[in-house]
């Protein structure tokens, strides 16, 4: 037995300790790369009053988007949301608070706070409603904002690929977000397509080395398509 | 005659070089690629994480992995290479992205650019829209010049909340290629059959027309 073994039986037991009112990032972009059978163990569970961390808040029946029907969801920091209709209801309704907050930000505060990295200047929102009320720097006569790390009571991920020690590998544009919130949870969960022997994956094309992996579970994936566009020829 | 969707690409595609890597926008930026000079290799970034997107899939070839910042399906082009959200906006962020294209609602004589949001109506967000116009130096704007309504979008300061402060130089309307230089418009080339008084009629900001202005061909 390894205590580097990080495989989980059930979505049970891989959401095991998440409690209402936590902070939970997820990685995925729209509907890509999302962590969907977490997302449904979370409406399962019933959690309330949770902060997302988030690009996006997926579609009124898929994604992130099936939390806010039970009003799950207290806050949502993202970039872009409002592809559903429930939000944009509870948004006007004054039921759901959102933080908006840019894509290239939310992704290194991702990072920053993964990396114990409390806050970091950017020139990215200077000058905007996004940069009112942050201390402003001058750096080689341009001004930068700055702006605070972020880190989850849990983060939620979704992995191609992953050995039994949590090395995962991402597919194509699937990996978008989820190599930094695997970073940045206290507890991080990892579901993937498949789960190999540790050493079946080639050490040097890990993208998330297991040391950031607390659990880990197999799924199968719907993996719907949001905007499905093809050529003709 | 204002210049058509088509146009505006075809034109902003003359700003390309061999070798650029290149972002473009929703809308009439998306639509410069389609104009990519005959032998000119450009790769295109998408900030979701892929430098070097490809055409749309065939119906074969969709694949719910392999997507662009629009979330449309795509195919990646040969020499691709895909990353982490992090990665991306390091890329944006750091100035490495030779040319940005995006669309606005407004740009003033300051450089300042609003593009995200307008205040009463539903706001979805800003996406990487911040990040592009604060990270890029080479950036062209597109836009209408002015509304339906005939108000200019080229205006003194900005009405709108802004995307970015000071980012911009070049904007490309449907009647006229204009610079940004030292708080004032310069106009640089005008629409086929568009007359300077009808460019100047239709600016708000200050704007400086040189003696020969050359009408863009086609």
């Amino acid at each position: 037995m390894s205590g580097f073994d990080k495989v989980v039986n059930s979505y049970e037991e891989a959401m095991a300790g998440l409690e209402d009112g936590m902070t939970v990032i997820a990685g995925g972009f729209g509907l890509c790369g999302i962590p969907e059978n977490l997302i449904a163990q979370i409406k399962t569970m019933g959690t309330k009053e949770l902060t997302f961390v988030s690009n996006n808040c997926g579609v009124d029946d898929f994604g992130l988007g099936v939390l806010l029907v039970d009003r799950q969801i207290k806050k949502m920091i993202s970039s872009y949301v409002g592809e559903n209709a429930l939000f944009e209801q509870q948004l006007l309704a004054g039921e759901l608070e959102v933080e908006l907050t840019p894509q290239g930000t939310l992704a290194e505060k991702m990072r920053a706070g993964g990396a114990g990295i409390p806050a970091f200047y950017t020139a990215t929102g200077y000058g905007t409603p996004v940069g009112e009320g942050k201390e402003v720097r001058e750096f080689d006569g341009r001004k930068y904002i700055m702006e605070e790390s972020i880190t989850g009571d849990f983060a939620i991920v979704k992995g191609w690929k992953a050995d039994r020690y949590g090395n995962v590998v991402y597919r194509d544009t699937a990996q978008n977000f989820n190599p930094m919130a695997a970073t940045a949870g206290k507890i991080t969960v990892v579901e993937v397509e498949e789960i190999v022997e540790p050493g079946e994956l080639d050490p040097t094309q890990i993208h998330t080395p297991g040391i950031y992996v607390d659990r880990l579970i197999q799924g199968t994936f719907e993996k719907r398509i949001e905007q499905r566009t093809v050529r003709k020829d | 005659m204002a210049l058509s969707r088509e146009q505006m690409a075809m034109r902003v595609a003359r700003e390309l070089q061999d070798g650029f890597y290149v972002n473009l926008g929703i809308g009439i930026p998306t639509l410069v690629a389609n104009y990519v000079p005959e032998g000119m290799d450009v790769m295109l970034q998408s900030e979701n994480g892929l430098l070097g997107m490809g055409p749309f899939p065939t119906e074969d070839e969709i694949d719910a992995d392999m997507i662009n910042a629009g979330k449309q399906t795509v195919t990646a082009a040969t020499g691709a290479s895909i990353f982490s959200s992090a990665e991306s906006f390091a890329m944006i962020r750091g100035g490495h992205v030779d040319l940005t294209v995006l669309g606005a609602f407004e740009v003033d004589q300051e450089g300042n650019i609003a593009s995200w949001m307008i205040p009463g109506k539903l706001i979805k967000g800003m996406g990487g829209a911040m990040d592009l116009v604060a990270g890029a130096d080479n950036i062209i704007v597109t836009m209408t010049h002015a509304s339906k309504h005939g108000e200019s979008k080229l205006l003194e300061t900005c009405s709108l909340p802004l995307t970015g402060a000071g980012c911009i130089k070049k904007v490309l309307t449907d009647l006229a290629y204009l610079e940004i230089e030292n708080g004032t418009f310069i106009l640089k080339e005008r629409a086929p059959g568009v007359s300077v008084e009808e460019i100047v009629e239709k600016t708000a900001g200050k704007l400086i027309v040189p003696d020969e202005v050359p009408e863009m061909t086609f």
